[in-house]
């Protein structure tokens, strides 16, 4: 166990390397310099700004020095901002993502474990439609269309109401955090039920619940004991990326409901050409998915010992 | 639950079958057997849903390759008259004159209205009660809340979407009036909102309304003000405003041929363009911009995973089929990149592409899908290789001195078909899901080129006053995923290929 963590360890460490490097290209390969604004900056001062960010050096040697700042956890000087760090960047925003992505995913998982597990129950009987039904639009229409769609809801239901029911947009309360959180799990909720449900009608034809019938126990218990708890393996698999996914993929629930997001403020340094913020809001993101993809599969082989052994042996 | 519902057998279950009987039809194999993709598709024409989505898809590729034909508008003619439209199947417009300068109406000092060339015309004045109630002047401190609302307030011309004119007696005591429009009938003298105009003397007793007018019902009040304060009371009319066009847009836009005579023309009610999905904000068609967007959402959405898909499965089957430290090596990096944040290096990839003027976004696009996507396929591919390397058949081959080429492409690749063609089919809607994503927040197709993404993100601007504009592009691509998606269950069934999600 302890050699296939540290392998798993190292190849964590690897690929975070490998996610720095390619970002590093990415942002070398980008036409135009980090310095070329609408303001026109006489010679010396572009010098002098170039110093300040180290572009005056050697590609080798900037690509050594990103490395090592990255080593250190130091991403660097925003472009745009004056004097704002990007560690200060990703501090003080990727905790409201993060908050976001929990909530979403905490209901989405629950949300998705439940409803797959009544539709296995329910198969090919009206609830089982009636939530296929679901999964399949939950699947199909775009986070987009949730988003503006529940923006708009809010706006009546408030003008129907008279007073204030949720806010429109915006940040700080829990009740700004309900709308935008449902939005964004509704797709992992959807994908989880499908899963949950194809995993549940797979595992009641597994030896073990013909055993279990066998010995006579209680289709309740077989349900709980027997079934649910090898059904839900799969979905703990998807679990890592799936939170990676969330987090990122916030973008357009962060803009829509105007959430000071990390996926927000990525958008927007895109559109500024910040350079260090794009480059380390990349990497972090990049390490967060990787951290949570090696934990997902750690904590798989945790609850299943089978995966344990094999991948021991 | 039902996996343990009791099945009671009788004897009857147990009976030989009658050969001639109806219901065992299916037991008994009739006519030639049928090769493995010949019977997919017979048990994919029986999945209706299946075949539904297909037909479904097909209607899609017809509407963006045979539709432009059938609706000629150019998708990048702005209908200036018509902006932000509700959809519409042609509506009649009144011609009016390019020249809106009006002299209004100036009262005489005596405050008697000097009609210039006022026109009765049957339009309801609704005078508020209180008018009537109020409508002696007292003269303490609260003078100005008893200010009468000004009597006979009436439609000049007829009322059109180019201007609406408005006339009223003057009322004692006012030093100006102040003019205002709601879509509703006003509740109450504080239910009027901010005034559209405020007039310059207590003579002006007139007003020309040239903004942004649509052809809805309108409500105008006038409230006389003694220069510090508002009265309470105001007069009301119901206006219903007429559609209109200018002459010369229309000779413009082609509803008047170009040597119709002006004098002839105004007046006139000419048809305008129809719009059956109605336009965007820019006055641009919605369906023949939905059906030009179309071909950029299928081309993103088809090309992309067709193109990902080959180069994976190339590079899966090499994997596979040679095995060792190259396939170990290969495989390190298919991870590698698969670890990349998918969507942060879409945008990523926009950046360092530097889409310059004229170029649409789609071909960085494109690529930047390619390189990000490929690993998930190339694995696939490699576990299929591994799979179908221990199969009796390919030993057959290699027996025989088959080339390794041939291996591949005669043996493997045909095998490996069926988990190819599910696979693309989910792999369509996820990119076109991908596209329609960044071009929504804006990092993805440049404009004006359409793509239903690019669409979403326009008709997101409007969508509290023109929702359809965002609701067209959603239903498309909302309707093409659904359709892929259920495609691909169909045909997974149909092929019986397991895929693990």
């Amino acid at each position: 166990m302890l050699h296939y963590l540290m392998k798993r360890l190292a190849f964590g460490v690897l690929t975070i390397w490998f996610i720095a490097t390619a970002t590093f290209v990415g942002m070398h390969a980008v036409p135009g310099d980090p310095l070329m604004s609408d303001k026109a900056v006489s010679p010396e001062i572009r010098k002098h700004l170039e110093q300040r960010y180290g572009l005056d050096k050697p590609i080798m040697q900037q690509y050594q020095i990103y490395i090592m700042n990255m080593l250190k956890g130091d991403f660097g000087i925003s472009f745009t901002q004056q004097n704002r760090r990007v560690n200060d960047i990703i501090a003080e925003h990727f905790p409201v993502s993060a908050l976001l992505g929990v909530l979403a995913i905490g209901y989405a998982t629950l949300g998705g474990i439940m409803l797959g597990a009544i539709t296995s129950l329910y198969r090919n009987r009206w609830p089982d439609y009636l939530l296929i039904v679901f999964v399949v639009l939950g699947i199909s229409i775009p986070s987009f269309v949730f988003a503006s769609i529940g923006q708009l809801m809010i706006l009546k239901v408030n003008a129907w109401l008279g007073f204030q029911l949720l806010p429109v947009a915006g940040w700080g309360s829990i009740s700004h955090m309900i709308v935008p959180s449902l939005i964004l799990g509704l797709g992992i909720l959807a994908y989880l039920t499908r899963l949950m449900r194809s995993s549940m009608l797979e595992v009641i034809h597994a030896d073990y619940i013909r055993t279990a019938r066998a010995k006579g126990l209680s289709s309740q218990r077989i349900f709980y004991r027997h079934q649910l708890r090898n059904a839900v393996l799969p979905v703990i698999t998807v679990l890592g990326p799936a939170i990676a996914a969330i987090t990122t993929g916030g973008f357009v629930v962060e803009l829509i409901f105007a959430i000071p997001g990390l996926g927000r403020y990525f958008v927007q340094a895109v559109q500024q050409l910040d350079y260090t913020v794009i480059m380390g809001t990349t990497v972090f993101y990049g390490a967060f998915l990787v951290l949570m993809v090696t934990l997902a599969d750690l904590l798989y082989g945790l609850i299943d010992p089978r995966i344990r052994i094999q991948k021991v042996a | 639950m039902a996996a343990s519902r009791n099945i009671n057998f009788t004897t009857d279950d147990f009976k030989l079958i009658d050969r001639g009987s109806q219901d065992i039809e299916y037991l008994v194999a009739e006519g030639p057997s049928l090769s493995y993709w010949r019977e997919a598709w017979c048990r994919l024409k029986m999945n209706r849903r299946a075949l539904l989505s297909l037909f479904t898809i097909l209607f899609l590729l017809l509407f963006t390759w045979v539709g432009p034909w059938v609706w000629t508008l150019d998708p990048a003619r702005q209908d200036l008259v018509q902006i932000s439209r509700a959809p519409h199947l042609g509506i009649s417009a009144l011609v009016v004159d390019d020249n809106f300068n009006w002299s209004g109406v100036i009262a005489d000092n005596e405050l008697t209205v000097n009609h210039r060339h006022v026109e009765s015309l049957s339009v309801e004045v609704i005078n508020n009660e209180e008018v009537i109630d109020n409508s002696v002047l007292s003269d303490d401190a609260s003078y100005s809340e008893g200010l009468a609302a000004p009597s006979n307030l009436r439609v000049v011309d007829k009322p059109n979407t180019e201007y609406v004119r408005l006339t009223w007696q003057p009322v004692v005591g006012a030093a100006r009036y102040l003019v205002y429009r709601n879509e509703r009938q006003p509740e109450s003298a504080t239910d009027l909102g901010v005034p559209l105009w405020e007039t310059d003397t207590a003579r002006d007793v007139s007003y020309q309304d040239r903004l942004k007018l649509e052809a809805i019902t309108y409500y105008y009040s006038v409230v006389a003000t003694d220069g510090l304060n508002e009265s309470n009371h105001y007069a009301v009319i119901q206006v219903d405003v007429q559609q209109a066009i200018t002459f010369s847009d229309a000779v413009y836009s082609e509803v008047l041929p170009p040597e119709a005579s002006k004098l002839d023309s105004i007046g006139r009610m000419v048809e305008l363009q129809a719009h059956p999905l109605g336009t965007d904000y820019l006055g641009r068609d919605m369906l023949s911009r939905l059906m030009l967007g179309a071909r950029i959402s299928l081309f993103i959405g088809i090309v992309a995973p067709f193109l990902y898909l080959a180069f994976g499965i190339i590079y899966g089957s090499v994997a596979g089929f040679f095995g060792g430290l190259l396939d170990e090596w290969m495989m390190r990096f298919a991870d590698f990149v698969i670890a990349l944040p998918f969507l942060l290096f879409m945008i990523l990839f926009k950046v360092s592409f530097g889409i310059g003027p004229g170029e649409s976004g789609v071909i960085p696009m494109l690529v930047a899908m390619i390189v990000l996507s490929w690993p998930s396929m190339a694995r696939l591919a490699r576990g299929q290789v591994l799979q179908l390397r221990e199969q009796p058949y390919i030993e057959a081959a290699k027996l025989f001195g088959a080339s390794s080429w041939h291996m591949v492409f005669r043996h493997m690749l045909p095998n490996m078909l069926s988990v190819i063609l599910v696979s693309l089919t989910f792999a369509i809607p996820a990119a076109i899901f991908t596209e329609a994503f960044l071009s929504f927040i804006g990092m993805g197709v440049v404009p004006p080129t359409p793509s239903w993404g690019s669409m979403s993100h326009d008709g997101m601007k409007t969508l509290m006053t023109h929702p359809h504009e965002l609701i067209f592009p959603a239903l498309f691509i909302s309707i093409t995923v659904l359709a892929f998606n259920i495609l691909g269950d169909g045909l997974r069934d149909a092929l019986d290929v397991r895929i693990r999600e």
